[in-house]
């Protein structure tokens, strides 16, 4: 079968299922939709269907991105577009099955927008909600859009092996010659030029040469390649299969972590798929052109994203950085020249191929050109997943797409680049997002964790949480990496419990340059940047820790407090059966009273207490803590 | 030997059966061994060291690199709280430390009754819908202390 028959066998299928008299039910089933609730609620419609006996068709499809509307339901009729329902529980579904499936009401109330051709009265595109509006979406395109699970839906949206089948009528050089006019630089956070470097790794002398896609995605706070994988994987796929034929590579590795079970699941699928359709195997599409890959269970070190430990987890050994050069692109997996992108790397090159270098090149910055996915989330209203032109100013993304802070707070800060990256303030909201300004910035791109903070975050916390997470995964070769990075730990951990010294700051300074200069690869090489960029912009938080004994987030334990408002106690002795150490006492209509020796600072006081009475409290430093009754007394009795 | 090892030994060879004996594929044998076994015995170390022709010691510097690998029997379900970037500027440090106060056991540690192991996880990429704990291979959005707690509660009941 040639490219033009799969693709035509593809539309058959895709317009069967859009025509198609029975209605159509779409469900968002990421491992994000299924944790919201989307399996209960996939049960209860298959039940409710079965109940009503109307036949409909279930599709499920990845993540969309508006992930904090989940689980997201869409239904479509014949003829009409899809309705995207939100945040549905199993409770929801008969009513709304019968209201639009029975009685043609498409419950505008409840719809957060339509997809595809066509309108429905009172209910607007879903594009135009504020979330996704300002998006630009290339590498998500088919997120949420489509089946993963099914190739036909690939190739008969988009374009899909469309690129392929044109780059297997390209020269190799003509290929990497397109990826370097597109400006595509590597999307795990380095930036390198993509097409420079498969240029590097096409010129190493070898017959065998290996590709390996990074899907190790090990920065907390991102999910960018989990959700392009569960939801897409063949466009990443793709990408491989022309990066392999644009180097020369005969064969190629997925390595993906092990915490992503359902994107191996659908990889799987996938290359299955490939091979039956000829993508994957001997003489591709016929053009002579023979590549097969294989996926590797990552085994959980974060280390093993940097690309020569990649390599040797791969080759079954610990998962320990090598010096370079050698760089892989002239000795890498088995010794041979290897190829290491990103996830979203690849998939970016699928597009170009498809569309052309001059449709991605027409966004961004001169520098930094494309779209770029981030994973939007922390203390920001909308959290999700999101695609923007490079160039998009901070506050744009937080306050435009992502709603501003959760709770109306204030804004604090971005951290970025994950436990590589850095913190920044609010008088960083204007800069326009690209390599260059946010590592000027005192950041990193890294691969695209954007975690907002708000004033209930403590810098000092923050930074400790950061170290305390490289200390865990140093692989122990370097002892700069291996012992810096834990003495810096303890340094923060000291402050962080009131028995910071005042030479504190220039020793964290000074021993986070020893440990960027003294370390092989790059997480000793960036893992002090957290620490580092917190003392440079919020020097006056760990400025209150060490001077002052303060915590102004009120977040570091050893020095908060908490104490009940004996002005606002209503004495109901809710916050006393849920402390877990006895700590707060009183009898039911007598004020009580928190014994500040038992307290162990957990908060389920506050959480506790009825939000209209509000009478627990926290400071950060007991000092702060304001006459109160020593003993309960009777509630309404109080007077200072 | 005891019995019981003795049935172990032979799922974990019939496990062996499907790797060529080749030391890169150590990671994938003792990911499948932990699958099946739950955790990685001294008996499958012997076992895996014999079919790929390398040490024990070589096996166990490998294994004990990886956060992934456990070398002691865990509990019927296994708990992970994540710990992500999202998830602790959320309050996922307080999911759990209300978990280890109602099983009365620390992260990496199992319940005397081998019913609940306790793991904490650098990131499920869940974050979204940070604080995120899982239960088994159950994933649990928007936790709260009282949601988590309430949670085992359930396990419990279902045993």
């Amino acid at each position: 079968m040639n490219f033009e028959q799969m693709k035509r066998n593809a539309l058959t299928e895709w317009n069967e299922l859009e025509n198609s008299d029975a209605p159509r039910i779409y469900l968002g089933y990421a491992t994000c939709g299924c944790s919201a609730g989307a399996i209960e609620v996939e049960d209860a419609i298959r039940a409710e269907l079965k109940k009503k006996n109307i036949a409909a068709k279930i599709v499920k499809v990845g993540c969309i991105g508006i992930c904090y509307l989940e689980p997201l339901v869409d239904i479509a009729k014949k003829g009409r577009p899809r309705i995207c329902y939100g945040r549905l529980t199993p409770k929801d579904i008969p009513k709304l099955l019968e209201d639009y499936l029975i009685n043609d009401n498409p419950r505008a109330d409840l719809a957060l927008g339509t997809l595809g051709n066509g309108n429905i009265e009172g209910i607007n595109n879903l594009f135009e909600l504020p979330m996704l509006k300002p998006q630009v979406r290339v590498i998500l395109r088919n997120c949420g859009m489509i089946d993963p699970e099914n190739i036909n839906h690939y190739i008969a949206n988009g374009g899909g092996y469309s690129g392929l089948a044109r780059a297997l009528g390209m020269k190799p050089e003509e290929i990497i010659a397109e990826i370097k006019k597109s400006g595509l630089r590597g999307r795990g956070g380095a930036g390198f030029s993509t097409g420079t470097k498969w240029q590097f790794c096409r010129d190493a002398p070898g017959t065998e040469k290996y590709i390996i896609c990074n899907a190790d995605e090990g920065d907390p706070g991102a999910f960018m390649n989990r959700s392009l994988l569960e939801g897409d994987p063949h466009s990443v796929l793709e990408g491989m299969v022309i990066g392999a034929y644009a180097i020369g590579a005969t064969h190629g590795y997925l390595y993906v972590r092990a915490e992503y079970p359902l994107a191996i699941v659908r990889l799987n699928i996938a290359l299955e798929q490939m091979r039956k359709h000829n993508l994957l195997g001997d003489n591709i599409l016929g053009s002579g052109f023979s590549f097969d890959l294989t996926i590797k269970e990552g085994a959980g070190a974060f280390v093993c994203g940097e690309e020569t430990a990649m390599i040797a987890s791969i080759q079954g050994q610990r998962g320990m950085p090598n010096p370079r050069p050698p760089f892989p692109a002239t000795s890498g997996l088995w010794g041979k020249p290897t190829n290491i992108n990103n996830v979203e790397t690849w998939a970016s090159a699928a597009a170009i191929l498809q569309k052309g270098w001059d449709v991605f090149a027409k966004h961004g910055t001169e520098k930094s050109k494309g779209t770029k996915t981030f994973s939007l989330v922390g203390k920001v209203a909308r959290t999700g997943l999101i695609e923007v032109p490079l160039g998009m100013t901070l506050r744009k993304i937080v306050y435009g797409i992502g709603g501003g802070i959760l709770n109306n707070k204030e804004f604090k800060g971005v951290q970025t680049g994950g436990p590589s990256g850095g913190c920044l303030p609010a008088t960083a909201l204007d800069i326009q997002i690209d390599y260059e300004r946010l590592s000027e910035a005192g950041s990193i791109m890294g691969s695209g964790g954007m975690i907002v903070l708000d004033n209930d975050t403590c810098m000092v916390d923050l930074a400790k949480y950061f170290l305390s997470f490289t200390k865990n995964e140093s692989c122990g070769k370097c002892v700069f990496c291996r012992e810096g990075t834990s003495q810096m730990y303890e340094i923060l951990k000291d402050i962080s419990e009131g028995k910071g010294k005042h030479d504190n700051i220039e020793l964290l300074s000074e021993l986070g340059m020893a440990i960027k200069d003294g370390s092989l690869c790059a997480l000793g090489g960036t893992a002090p940047n957290p620490v580092l960029t917190t003392i440079r912009h919020f020097k006056n938080e760990y400025d209150a820790h060490i001077k002052e004994g303060r915590c102004p987030a009120k977040i570091c334990k050893a020095l908060i407090a908490f104490y009940i408002d004996p002005a606002k106690c209503i004495g109901c002795q809710a916050c006393a059966k849920k402390c877990s150490v006895n700590a707060i006492s009183g009898d039911r209509k007598m004020i009580h009273v928190i014994d500040q020796a038992k307290c162990i600072k957990c908060g389920n006081c506050i959480d506790a207490c009825p939000v209209k009475v509000g009478a627990v409290n926290k400071v950060g430093n007991k000092k702060e803590i304001p006459k109160v009754p020593e003993k309960p007394i009777p509630t309404g009795s109080w007077s200072k | 030997m005891c019995p019981g090892s003795v049935v172990m030994s032979e799922k974990v060879k019939n496990v062996l059966k499907q790797f060529d004996r080749d030391k890169s594929n150590l990671i994938p044998l003792l990911q499948k061994v932990q699958k099946i076994e739950g955790y990685i015995s001294p008996e499958s170390v012997k076992e895996i060291g014999h079919h790929l022709n390398v040490s024990e010691n070589y096996i166990y510097g490998v294994a004990s690199f990886y956060a992934q690998f456990r070398f002691t029997r865990p509990g019927k379900h296994t708990i992970k709280v994540c710990l992500g970037t999202a998830c602790h500027v959320r309050g996922g440090e307080r999911v759990l430390e209300n978990i280890e106060e109602d099983l009365k056991i620390k992260d990496n540690e199992t319940t005397p009754d081998y019913k609940f192991s306790l793991e904490r996880v650098a990131c499920f990429g869940c974050c979204a819908l940070a604080p995120v704990m899982v239960v088994d291979e159950k994933v649990y959005g928007s936790m709260t202390p009282a949601k988590a707690r309430e949670i085992l509660s359930q396990y419990r009941g279902k045993d």
